[in-house]
């Protein structure tokens, strides 16, 4: 005799695992979700109950503060909305300097730490610990309250050729005045980039059509300088330029780096170049030796070598980590609130919310900002990891 | 489902405890001390001393509402606090009371959702230069660089007071008023700009106090006092009368000293401060001499400006507007009962 099999018994759905896993999904998100409505709430009820100003009418009324760096036209009878704008005109500034210099030092010291000359390598090595071990806050300070400090008093100004002027209160440079016709040079700059370009792009051609090479980069350089030159010279020097004189306490016209940016902008690079350099050194060990060897042998030399073997593929193995170092710079560079910069912190999450008392909207926007920011260097430097990255055939 | 119920009970308890918060008195009786904000070093008005005891007028004023609540003046924790720190400090709830020499405004008042209870020290808003300038008067001072502290009266009227003259300014802000003082030193700026009181406080702090003087122009009404939230009428009462009470003290002639001894008094306004008369104490929801105790335990109005700021101190403030009103000063209180 046998036994009927018996009719598997269907369990009941909530021991269902895929009904389950959707239900857990569903509790957690409705859990998440009224948390964040419940405290979005309590904010407005606490708000109203203290009676505290909200929403975000305190944009257009007038800020009554002066701030030293404005990128665009400022005075106290501006709106709060517009140091909005200054502060972050002010941290993009810095930000995207300091990108700049912290890759090239970073790329300089990396490859120097590579170096086969013993003296260099160790110097780099000695510049990457001690950089990137000392906390920037106090790097920061070191250069602002150190080394910037210890420059004369207006007076008593360093002088270079009595047109720049080193003093406490800045670096004075002397500013160009535009004259109408400077427009002439400009556009004579565009059209030498764009026939470098060009020459650049049929050099290449020629190359892999025929094997004959021609200079480009001599010629384009050529182009790049003596174009706007001669047009320059053409328009009848269409460009004059505004000295700083002392007068009264400070120098006056000119352009002026004031100190506060100057030791941001010094800390924020040192501090970055030291973490990038080590970023190149393991992009570039990261490239096998045989990749040298195999260079070698077709007879390049080692500059050729890494400008067209090596950093190539370093290159894949150091973007990723490299977005994540600007976007620390970026967010670093709100350390400005420390030493007076006026950045997007201190002019607008500082000054403002402390004269308006508003600061949930205050920090929702510079928060906002900052998080826009960095996806936004996150986008681009993820579209340049794609260009760079190994492309399977 | 337990789960989710632990979880729902958490959050509706988490935010039950938000919306409907006790009052701040019985908060404060709870926790046995009041949390009062103060400046973050400012001789005079809130300074650590070397064995880290607080001192000032800021700081008595907390003591003073301490021992009408506990009465005990140390039942105080301290917080200092950067100007840009102060409004959301209390406006959060993580102090009680900012007694951190704070102009009084009317949007501090009414945008802020603050209350002042009154003013501990009328000032007004002057400048420091280094006497190596040669500048005898505010009005020379075009084109100079101007240090001044982020987030205070200061910074707006700075900016009103040389755009109504026509003149220029750099402006350098910083969040501490120690930055300010050490730029003013290193060079940094010309002038530093603050309420005077302040001033001559930075100035002892200074390494060589001799060489900087304060200008003799006054460029705004400064009226300094401290300040709690909306939207708490008895603790907002208990403060705005701790201040009330210690002027009239000084006006009735009753000071820490001889406080017992009035008590023996005939004149019915001392009898009814000291609690000897009537139940004014009691009204407050408070001991009925508590009066009495804060005179005791800190001292008359004319006491604590005289040992923070006064004459007895390294500051050596004169009285001037800050006299009793009888004095040709302003200070000026309410009558008792």
């Amino acid at each position: 005799m046998t036994e009927p099999i018996p009719t598997p018994v269907k369990p009941p759905f909530w021991n269902n695992p895929q009904t389950r896993a959707i239900a857990f999904q569903v509790i957690a998100l409705v859990v998440t979700v009224a948390f964040g409505w419940s405290i979005f709430e309590n904010t407005q009820a606490n708000l109203r109950r203290l009676g505290i100003a909200s929403g975000f009418d305190f944009l257009s009324s007038p800020a009554g503060f002066d701030i030293i760096q404005t990128l665009i036209p400022y005075s106290p009878t501006s709106s709060y909305g517009r140091v909005f704008w200054v502060g972050l005109l002010n941290t993009l500034l810095v930000s995207a300097l300091g990108v700049v210099l912290a890759t090239l030092l970073g790329f300089v010291i990396g490859i120097a730490r590579l170096s086969k000359n013993w003296l260099i390598s160790r110097l780099a090595l000695v510049y990457i610990e001690t950089f990137r071990n000392i906390p920037l806050l106090l790097q920061i300070f070191f250069w602002y309250f150190a080394v910037l400090r210890a420059v004369p008093a207006p007076r008593q100004s360093l002088s270079l050729g009595d047109v720049i002027f080193l003093n406490i209160r800045g670096l004075y440079l002397p500013a160009p005045q535009f004259q109408p016709s400077f427009g002439w040079v400009i556009a004579a700059f565009g059209g030498a980039v764009a026939a470098s370009w060009l020459l650049v792009r049929w050099a290449r051609s020629r190359q892999l059509a025929t094997g004959q090479q021609f200079p480009a980069l001599s010629v384009s350089l050529a182009l790049l300088f003596g174009l706007p030159l001669a047009t320059f010279w053409l328009a009848g020097s269409p460009l004059e330029w505004q000295i700083p004189k002392l007068g009264g306490f400070n120098f006056q016209g000119g352009w002026v780096v004031i100190p506060e940016m100057a030791s941001l902008l010094l800390a924020l690079t040192i501090y970055t170049a030291a973490f990038i350099a080590e970023i190149v050194r393991a992009g570039i060990q990261a490239v096998s030796h045989g990749q040298t060897e195999a260079s070698f042998s077709l007879g390049l030399n080692s500059g050729m070598t890494l400008r067209l073997i090596i950093l190539p593929q370093a290159l894949r193995v150091i973007i990723p980590p490299l977005t994540n170092q600007y976007l620390n710079l970026t967010k670093n560079s709100s350390l400005a609130a420390a030493i007076g910069y006026p950045d997007l912190v201190s002019a607008f999450a500082g000054t403002t919310l402390n004269q308006t008392g508003q600061a949930i909207e205050c920090i929702a926007i510079t928060m906002t900002v900052y998080l826009t920011i960095s996806l936004l260097i996150s986008l681009a430097m993820n579209q340049y990891n794609r260009r760079v990255a190994l492309v399977e055939r | 489902m337990q789960g989710f119920k632990t979880v729902a009970a958490v959050v509706l308890s988490l935010t039950a405890s938000w919306a409907y918060a006790g009052t701040t008195l019985n908060a404060i009786k709870e926790h046995g001390f009041i949390k009062c904000g103060i400046s973050d070093g400012l001789p005079g008005f809130s300074f650590a001393d070397e064995k880290g005891n607080y001192n000032g007028i800021d700081v008595d004023v907390c003591r003073a509402v301490a021992a009408a609540v506990f009465g005990d003046p140390t039942k105080v924790k301290f917080t200092p606090l950067t100007a840009k720190e102060r409004f959301t400090a209390l406006q959060s709830g993580e102090i009680d009371v900012l007694s951190r020499n704070t102009t009084l405004t009317s949007s501090r008042d009414s945008a802020m959702g603050l209350h002042f209870t009154g003013v501990t020290y009328y000032d007004g808003q002057g400048f420091l230069v280094n006497k190596k300038l040669g500048v005898k008067g505010a009005k020379e001072l075009n084109g100079a660089t101007v240090c001044v502290q982020a987030g205070t009266t200061t910074e707006l009227n700075l900016s009103d007071y040389f755009r109504a003259n026509k003149m220029k300014f750099t402006p350098i802000t910083y969040d501490k008023s120690d930055e300010s003082a050490k730029s003013l030193e290193a060079g940094r700026c010309d002038v530093l700009t603050s309420d005077q009181s302040q001033l001559y406080a930075q100035r002892i702090k200074l390494a060589k106090p001799d060489e900087y003087v304060v200008l003799p122009e006054v460029i705004s009404k400064e009226p300094l006092g401290p300040m709690v939230r909306h939207g708490d009428d008895d603790w907002f009462d208990i403060v705005k009368w701790t201040l009330f009470v210690m002027v009239n003290a000084e006006e009735l002639g009753v000071n820490s000293k001889n406080v017992e001894e009035m008590k023996k008094s005939t004149n019915p306004d001392v009898k009814r401060l000291l609690g000897v008369e009537g139940d004014k104490g009691k009204d407050f929801g408070l001991a009925n001499d508590w009066m009495a105790v804060v005179i005791k335990q800190v001292g008359n109005y004319g006491e604590i400006f005289e040992r923070n700021v006064g004459l007895g101190s390294p500051l050596k403030i004169q009285r001037g507007l800050n006299a009793l009103w009888n004095q040709g000063g302003l200070q000026y209180a309410p009558p008792v009962r």
